[in-house]
């Protein structure tokens, strides 16, 4: 908890999602960060990708989490550090009300991350518009297809140096 | 003016030309596609809902294109379903009109710079009569819209291509501002 300040009280949704982290943290240890505990959405990073599934899983289903509901997953465009990401808001909905946020970070170029719609089923749709908008793969997704663009088209959309296509199917596609 | 002002003969006979008769059946009884693409389309069933009330112009729509003589283009048109209006205005019988309703389908509208996803203007992939401008154009600019087609009908004859009918009907504008100033200094006296 480095970035908590000495001697400031946090909120109580706040310290709820501290303990939550702490039981992830003992049972992960150097495979998760250390826990950001601003009050919009308290998160912490999944450092090594490869855990993600089991750390879903884990949060999922341990009696002292319960985290029940994705309530969104994004993805997200990291230039500077050559990554890309997602962010999971997760809920435990109606069981012990807490939340928190999880990011997760692969490679910019042809980077993966294990999929976590069979942990959470909201996810197949939400990774599948991840991957629409920054391309990143999921592995292991049951259809891992573009959802919003259509099949053919080029590049994603939402990354930084995206630059649309001339044309599309003859059509001219810039103003 | 309309068929309706003549007047009749002591026979019940009345005498006009085929294309006053065709013209004055094909504006009274125009049949736009029902569907819209984005927010224009709730204004648009406003416009024919109860309280601007559409059918007092004929104006009724028809859930086949294959019924349908008018294409509202009523939103925002995605690269995606740009191919699917193509196809629609392809299979409404000729003669056919498309009016293009609101910023977005006339000109990618709030989409023109960042939205990679928007056809810049529904006149890229199928030719365009009549543009209301607006976001969303209110039902009054609507049903002015959907006049001015009726005018464009108007000028129609048989032979007459429609791009010349659209020039005829150029030709025939009237500038509103006069008519306005008219209407005013008349309530004035």
């Amino acid at each position: 908890m480095s970035d908590m300040e000495k001697g400031r009280v946090l909120p109580q949704s706040v310290q709820q999602s501290a303990a939550a982290y702490e039981v992830v943290r003992e049972a992960f240890g150097p495979a998760v960060s250390d826990f950001d505990a601003n009050e919009f959405m308290p998160f912490f990073e999944v450092l090594e990708t490869e855990k993600w599934q089991d750390i879903a899983l884990f949060m999922r289903d341990h009696p002292k989490l319960k985290f029940n509901y994705m309530a969104c997953l994004s993805g997200v465009d990291y230039p500077a550090e050559e990554k890309l990401g997602i962010v999971c808001n997760l809920e435990s909905l109606g069981v012990l009300g807490h939340r928190i946020a999880v990011k997760v970070k692969c490679a910019r170029n042809g980077g993966s991350i294990p999929t976590a719609s069979y942990v959470w089923h909201t996810a197949n749709w939400h990774e599948r518009e991840a991957f629409d908008m920054f391309g990143m793969q999921f592995t292991g997704h049951p259809d891992p297809r573009r959802i919003l663009c259509p099949e053919d088209w080029e590049g994603f959309p939402l990354r930084k140096d995206y630059a649309v296509q001339e044309s599309y199917h003859g059509i001219k596609v810039p103003y | 003016m309309g068929l309706l002002d003549a007047s009749f003969s002591k026979h019940n006979v009345v005498v006009t030309s085929v294309d006053n008769v065709l013209n004055w059946a094909r504006l009274s009884s125009l049949w736009p596609m029902g569907f819209g693409l984005a927010c224009c389309a709730i204004e648009m069933m406003a416009t024919n809902a109860s309280n601007y009330d559409l059918e007092r112009f004929g104006i009724f729509p028809r859930s086949s294109p294959r019924q349908s003589d008018l294409m509202i283009v009523a939103g925002t048109v995605t690269m995606k379903m740009a191919e699917r209006v193509v196809r629609l205005y392809e299979q409404m019988p000729e003669p056919r009109y498309v009016l293009s309703m609101g910023s977005c389908s006339n000109c990618g509208g709030p989409y023109w710079e960042h939205g990679y996803h928007v056809l810049k203007g529904v006149d890229r992939v199928i030719p365009v009569d009549v543009y209301v401008p607006g976001c969303p154009p209110r039902p009054e600019s609507l049903i002015g819209g959907l006049m001015k087609i009726q005018e464009l009908i108007r000028m129609e004859q048989i032979g007459l291509s429609r791009a010349d009918a659209l020039k005829k009907l150029a030709d025939k504008s009237v500038d509103p501002q006069q008519a306005i100033e008219r209407e005013r200094r008349a309530v004035r006296a």
